[in-house]
């Protein structure tokens, strides 16, 4: 480990609100694009058979 | 138009259904790997890696910066090589890859530039400077926002691939520029960690990490890029027979 403490951990020598900052922007950044494909993913597919039932519905 | 010297695999690509079933196997394979990898090397550069003995602690952003600054620049190659692959051959799959990737690049790219931002200041005292590493950075984000609103300002699908193709292969020239910058002029920002023939400049309890976040990450965001590149195919060939019978069966 290369911290003596989990105070120093997160105090990161003084530089602590640049490196949590990045990484809360990094894993905001993987999680949403990630995300985002998955809950479109379920719309569309949503979307597409309700107009495929409609389709079936008027044949 | 068949050219013989092309693998036949080349031209099984250009199937939308063929690509949609085999991203449906590859993807929990890259989400189970790359979760390993993007966990792991976090966790070893945040709290294992030594101490820079110049920088201290704040050059853990290393593991997210160098990462996703190499990403959007592979993925803006890959781009535009998906494009100039829908130009020649007109391939709908290929513009399908460009139109999905261009996001991702794009969020790559404000990553990077946002933790080189926060990163500098500690460094060298500013959040910005416009030296050719960073203005090509920065151009790289314009490009792939460009590429993005052209895309959606355009009806046709076939006229907007067409379109953001020639804007991506007319950008591509950045992409040298932005890696030989370090080279080429005086720049403040420093020159490359890993170099093809050479050992990198740091020692391993400090590069093991993150090549293992490169590839990590690059493995996650190429998950990303599947996951969009399947909704695209759902969307547009929403005619198919084959997408009917999937969703009826998912039903």
């Amino acid at each position: 480990m290369a911290f003596e403490s989990f105070a120093d951990f997160i105090d990161m020598g003084g530089h602590g609100l640049f490196v949590w900052l990045s990484y809360a922007l990094g894993i905001f950044t993987i999680v949403g694009c990630i995300v985002q494909p998955l809950l479109q993913s379920k719309a569309i597919k949503r979307d597409l058979r309700r107009r495929f039932r409609r389709e079936e519905g008027s044949a | 138009m068949a050219y013989k010297w092309l693998p036949r695999w080349f031209f099984q690509l250009a199937s939308p259904r063929w690509c949609y079933q085999i991203t449906g196997q590859l993807i929990p394979w890259f989400a189970a790997i790359s979760g390993l990898l993007v966990v792991s090397g976090i966790i070893w550069g945040l709290a294992f890696a030594p101490p820079d003995y110049q920088q201290g602690n704040s050059f853990r952003i290393i593991y997210l910066h160098v990462p996703s600054a190499i990403l959007a620049q592979s993925f803006y190659m890959l781009m535009a090589l998906a494009g100039a692959i829908g130009l020649i051959w007109k391939m709908k799959v290929a513009d399908m890859v460009a139109k999905s990737v261009a996001p991702i690049g794009a969020a790559l790219a404000v990553l990077a530039l946002l933790t080189g931002a926060i990163w500098g200041k500690p460094t060298w005292g500013s959040w910005w400077v416009w030296d050719a590493r960073l203005t090509s950075m920065l151009v790289l984000l314009f490009l792939y926002l460009g590429v993005i609103a052209l895309n959606s300002a355009i009806e046709s699908e076939t006229t907007a691939a067409q379109s953001t193709a020639v804007l991506a292969l007319v950008g591509l020239v950045n992409i040298p520029i932005i890696k030989y910058s370090v080279e080429w002029w005086n720049t403040l920002h420093q020159p490359a960690t890993f170099k093809l023939t050479e050992k990198p400049a740091m020692p391993p309890e400090m590069w093991v990490p993150l090549l293992v976040m490169v590839i990590g990450l690059y493995m996650m965001f190429g998950l990303a890029l599947m996951l969009r590149l399947r909704n695209e195919i759902l969307l547009r060939e929403r005619r198919a027979s084959w997408v009917k019978e999937l969703l009826a069966v998912k039903a």
